[in-house]
């Protein structure tokens, strides 16, 4: 290995934590540095492996249970309507004293807050359920194309606003294809772009009043990233890193 | 409980095993309730995960657990440079991966977990691991080398540990 190139831009690079113009830089470096393709090639492989081999390793129940038993000691006893509650009664306190500490845990002192977060988890549910529901085999794209100019007149007629479709091949994100799709009873146009070996589903709402915008989250292993732009309500959803869908949020919000 | 999962996947990597990572995600838990009000607005993920690292450090001091503790120094810890052969010849079956990101020391497991299991971005990873953003960025490129490194050696033989 003889490359001068600092080991860490190389890394920067795979994480996509450069900026646009730093990306483009090394990759016109990569195209004269077989050195650093290979290391990126050994980085891509080491990845893979790591998503391949499972070794998340999620609480079990029994942590969730202790939790739910020990947080609610460590707080204010909740007051109790009956003075001899039932057992059901009991849990039912726990629970609610559990969400209380929950909404505390987020750094949120207010109910309001807590409502808001629960808006968003089920916001989240829908969009994790319909990003996975897209990966069943032939349910991903209605349109193929990589053309911009052939997804975005496919839509024409089938849903009632024209999306703004972008392929961003040149920034790592190219387009797949597109097909409709329905969140929360609303139309979408979900547009489909490849990440490195994922997929990234960006769902295209018309902005509704209360809609949330500037948002993002992580649910089941999935990220969510969401924004608002000139009347729309994008949500790209993907497994891959934060910092990818925030990436493409950016290209997005270039003019 | 919000980032529960995140939480235990932390510790059960750091800590490298359940039990431990059941009792200290529990406290980390009980820390973060309590000191809820240093917290006001931002990364909740991050904000959660710095304890429990910090609990999990604490956890391995207390319990005298042999390995190496000392925090990652670039000026000691030059970085080495990979031969292209001994990069094809790693194994990565789910087995040995799991062996060989145990076997990494304990700075350089959290920051994989963090990175590759977790999905954070450089700054969640400073954030959580106090740190600078240029020490976890050469810290990773160490800490991926030294992973590989593991996996071309030969299988050792013994138990694996449970996951």
């Amino acid at each position: 290995m003889t490359c001068d190139l600092s080991q860490t831009r190389l890394h920067a690079y795979f994480d996509g934590e450069l900026d646009a113009m730093g990306a483009a830089e090394f990759e016109r470096h990569l195209e004269s540095c077989p050195d650093c393709e290979t290391r990126l090639a050994a980085e891509e492989k080491l990845r893979s492996a790591l998503a391949g081999a499972q070794l998340y390793a999620r609480a079990p129940e029994n942590l969730r249970k202790n939790l739910l038993i020990s947080l609610p000691k460590a707080a204010v006893p909740p007051p109790l309507k009956d003075p001899k509650p039932s057992a059901a009664e009991s849990w039912r306190w726990l629970a609610i004293a559990a969400s209380v500490i929950l909404a505390l845990l987020l750094g949120t002192q207010y109910m309001e807050k807590l409502n808001r977060h629960l808006q968003q988890q089920a916001m989240a549910a829908v969009i994790v359920d319909a990003h996975l529901r897209s990966l069943q085999p032939g349910h991903l794209e209605d349109v193929i194309s990589t053309d911009q100019h052939t997804v975005k007149p496919w839509f024409d007629g089938k849903i009632d606003f024209a999306p703004p479709v972008r392929d961003f091949a040149n920034d790592g994100f190219p387009l797949v294809g597109g097909r409709l799709d329905v969140l929360e009873g609303r139309s979408a146009a979900a547009l489909v772009y490849g990440r490195r070996k994922h997929i990234v589903n960006v769902f295209v709402t018309k902005t509704q009043p209360g809609d949330a915008s500037d948002r993002s989250g992580e649910l089941q292993g999935y990220h969510w990233v969401a924004w608002q732009q000139n009347g729309f309500t994008f949500t790209a959803v993907s497994d891959t890193a934060y910092a990818d869908l925030d990436q493409l949020k950016q290209l997005f919000l270039a003019p | 409980m919000p980032h529960r999962d995140a939480a235990y996947n932390l510790a059960r990597w750091i800590l490298r095993g359940r039990a431990q990572a059941e009792d200290v995600t529990q406290e980390a838990f009980l820390r973060a309730y309590r000191s809820f009000g240093a917290f006001q607005t931002g990364n909740a993920r991050a904000w959660l995960l710095q304890i429990v690292r910090n609990c999990c450090f604490t956890w391995l001091q207390q319990n005298h657990v042999a390995e190496e503790m000392t925090e990652f120094d670039e000026q000691t810890m030059p970085p080495k440079t990979e031969d292209p052969e001994s990069l094809a010849m790693a194994t990565y079956d789910r087995e040995r991966l799991q062996r060989a990101l145990e076997d990494l020391p304990a700075h350089f497991r959290e920051i994989i977990v963090l990175r590759e299991l977790e999905g954070c971005s450089y700054k969640e990873i400073a954030a959580i691991t106090t740190r600078p953003i240029g020490t976890v960025m050469s810290a990773l490129a160490r800490a991926r080398q030294q992973l590989r490194t593991l996996l071309t050696e030969p299988v050792p033989k013994g138990a694996s540990r449970d996951l």
